[in-house]
């Protein structure tokens, strides 16, 4: 055999070894979530989905483990301990939904330092070395907005219903929301605090409603949807178009009323299935593959059409869910790129 | 063995034997890189817990430590890091704060669980109105010394054995520390003998402030950021430690290396059940169940050093 021949044969080996790798090459790999907070049904159902997907990637083969961590306490002086553990554990990657953007940063950057791939979501931690994958909070207010403009394009009155007061989330929908009523002929003629939990909402809704003129839509926060269908239902007006949160009493709500008189409207919320897709980002990151830093969890929109269907597939008392797959997680990345 | 000696085994024995424990489930934690990741966010609730111990020395107990804690961190995060003049200014007038707090519950006989209790919510609101939302940023040389490589034993273990020598000898080798561990002893023998209790009480709550802003800045030094929550568990941590380390809520019985064994103690714990993969539900139980099972063992222990 020539030198030639090696040498050619080494090339078609290694290119070989490049096509297949997308696979392989995290077949060793160990990915651990570490999460602060399991104390809600979005929570629960993110864990389900973490478990889940992560499962059935180390049946198949794609990564060694998948291993969900919980800290007992909400508290980011447990978790930056956690982290630490896990690096000791020698996990390869950690995905994190953090208590604290900021103060876990030392033992983000710990992780860092000793080669782990750190991916945050939803809380994400600012640490510059780690990915973020974070939600577009104003553009939730947004595009509530221009579904209703899209709706009413002479515009009317609109009733909002805010979240926890004092909380950044809040702040961020609430923005989006006003922001965009500016575009539009709408006006927001009331506020409430519903602080996300359906009897608050109710009770916030029944007792501002007399003061209201004609209100065409009604923009919430995510669960708080049908607190205020039953307020504004135990009145003689006509029922506006409150856009949902994904939440199963909601889409219940919706598909009542739907099946009665045909009533329209859609539901927005990000997916606890988004835990998923971190595990993804991270399974491509160790794969060697080029992905930005930062990312947009993409929302999960219910459509009058989609309605009875996700319906079906959410359990009372959670919230509808999608899980990634590998192909769909490689677009949102393809997206951000 | 002389009753300290007594006091300061079973703390020890505890440690070590969870080390060994840990060392089983995890043999990289067997190393310098190991050692320093699970012990160095230790040296802030040591700290935290001697500065408690300071406060069950004079026989009181203090629930706003880990508001105090949080409220140092944000203060070191934000001004000691712009403006540093200003910042050590601040630290010092919150120590200065607390002594005046053992001053007051002194002069007007306020029970001292009462008046730190509503602290806790000032040193909360304060951190709050100081750092909004999470943020701000380590002063350099903070996090040089927090991520300092000591030769040989990694800094998470050399700053406690540090620590716990300085306030052994400030506590029980001076005529000061004898002296404030009078107050817990007897007050009465003491103000009969001509010191004053409001002083005493005091000096016992600034050293208990000077550890606790010393623990927030550790504390910053490690997660290189603040957040007005970031330590509240190191109230009820720093009391565990302390009780855990051989000291006991009445007659000024203390020992400043049980307490760092303590605090150091409770944090290994939290990271040996997670090795275990015990479920978070259970974490919190098992903690207190290690908790419980050493303190009952001491039982035993102070029995038998009662009956000899």
């Amino acid at each position: 055999m020539t030198l030639k021949a090696i040498m050619l044969g080494a090339v078609a080996g290694i290119t070989a070894m490049a096509a297949t790798g997308a696979t392989a090459d995290t077949s060793d790999k160990r990915i651990a979530l570490s999460n602060n907070y399991a104390g809600n049904s979005w929570r629960q159902a993110m864990l389900e989905s973490w478990q889940k997907n992560g499962d059935a990637a180390v049946a198949e083969g794609l990564v060694a483990a998948a291993d969900a961590f919980t800290t007992s306490e909400n508290q980011a002086t447990e978790q930056a301990a956690q982290i630490q553990n896990m690096i000791l554990q020698g996990y390869d990657a950690i995905v994190i939904n953090a208590a604290s953007p900021t103060a876990i940063n030392g033992a983000v950057k710990a992780a860092c330092d000793a080669g782990i791939t750190v991916v945050s979501f939803d809380g994400i931690v600012q640490e510059p070395c780690a990915w973020r994958i974070a939600v577009d909070f104003q553009q939730m207010g947004r595009e509530q907005v221009k579904y209703l403009a899209e709706r009413y394009p002479d515009g009317g009155n609109l009733l909002e219903i805010r979240g926890l007061a004092g909380v950044f989330v809040d702040d961020e929908i609430s923005a989006g929301i006003h922001d965009e009523v500016k575009n539009s002929n709408f006006e927001i003629v009331g506020s409430v605090h519903g602080d996300w939990a359906q009897d608050v909402a109710q009770k916030a809704v029944a007792g501002i409603l007399p003061s209201l003129p004609e209100i065409v839509g009604v923009v919430t926060q995510g669960g708080d949807g049908y607190g205020a269908a039953q307020a504004i239902g135990a009145t003689d007006r006509s029922m506006p178009t409150i856009v949902m949160g994904n939440r199963q009493d909601e889409l219940q709500w919706w598909a009542d009323e739907k099946a009665a008189n045909g009533y329209e409207t859609t539901s927005l919320s990000i997916a606890p299935g988004v835990s998923t897709l971190a595990f993804w980002v991270a399974q491509q990151i160790l794969d060697g593959n080029d992905v930005p830093k930062d990312l947009t969890v993409p929302f999960l929109t219910i459509t009058q059409d989609e309605l009875e269907e996700s319906l079906k597939t959410t359990p009372k008392g959670s919230v509808a869910n999608v899980e990634y797959t590998l192909e769909q997680a490689k677009n949102v990345i393809s997206s951000a790129q | 063995m002389t009753g300290d000696r007594l006091r300061l085994a079973l703390p020890v024995l505890s440690l070590a034997v969870l080390l060994g424990a840990v060392f089983y489930l995890q043999p990289r934690a067997m190393s310098y890189f190991g050692l320093n990741l699970l012990f160095n966010l230790a040296i802030p609730v040591a700290l935290a817990t001697i500065a408690q111990m300071m406060i069950i020395m004079v026989n009181d107990i203090d629930l706003s430590i880990g508001t105090f804690v949080s409220f140092c961190a944000c203060v070191t995060a934000t001004f000691v890091h712009d403006t540093p003049l200003i910042g050590y200014a601040i630290l010092a007038a919150a120590i200065l704060a607390y002594a005046g707090l053992g001053a007051l519950i002194q002069f007007r006989g306020l029970p001292a669980i009462v008046v730190t209790l509503g602290m806790s919510f000032v040193w909360g609101g304060l951190a709050v109105l100081i750092l909004p939302s999470p943020g701000g940023a380590s002063p350099e040389w903070l996090k040089t010394l927090m991520s300092y490589k000591t030769p040989l034993v990694p800094i998470a273990v050399v700053a406690p054995l540090v620590i716990a020598l300085v306030v052994h000898l400030l506590i029980k080798r001076s005529w000061v520390g004898v002296i404030l561990q009078g107050v817990g002893g007897n007050d009465r023998a003491m103000e009969r003998a001509g010191w004053s209790l409001v002083k005493l009480r005091a000096s016992a709550y600034g050293l208990a402030g000077l550890f606790g802003v010393l623990a927030g800045m550790c504390l910053v030094g490690l997660t290189t950021a603040a957040d007005a929550n970031i330590a509240l568990r190191y109230t009820l941590l720093s009391i565990a430690g302390v009780i855990l380390g051989g000291g006991e809520f009445v007659g000024g019985r203390i020992s400043p290396f049980g307490a760092v064994i303590g605090a150091l103690t409770l944090t290994l714990a939290a990271s040996f059940l997670s090795f275990l993969r015990l479920s978070p539900d259970w974490q919190i139980g098992a903690q207190g169940a290690i908790l419980i099972l050493v303190l009952a063992v001491r039982l035993l222990f102070v029995r038998k050093e009662a009956a000899a």
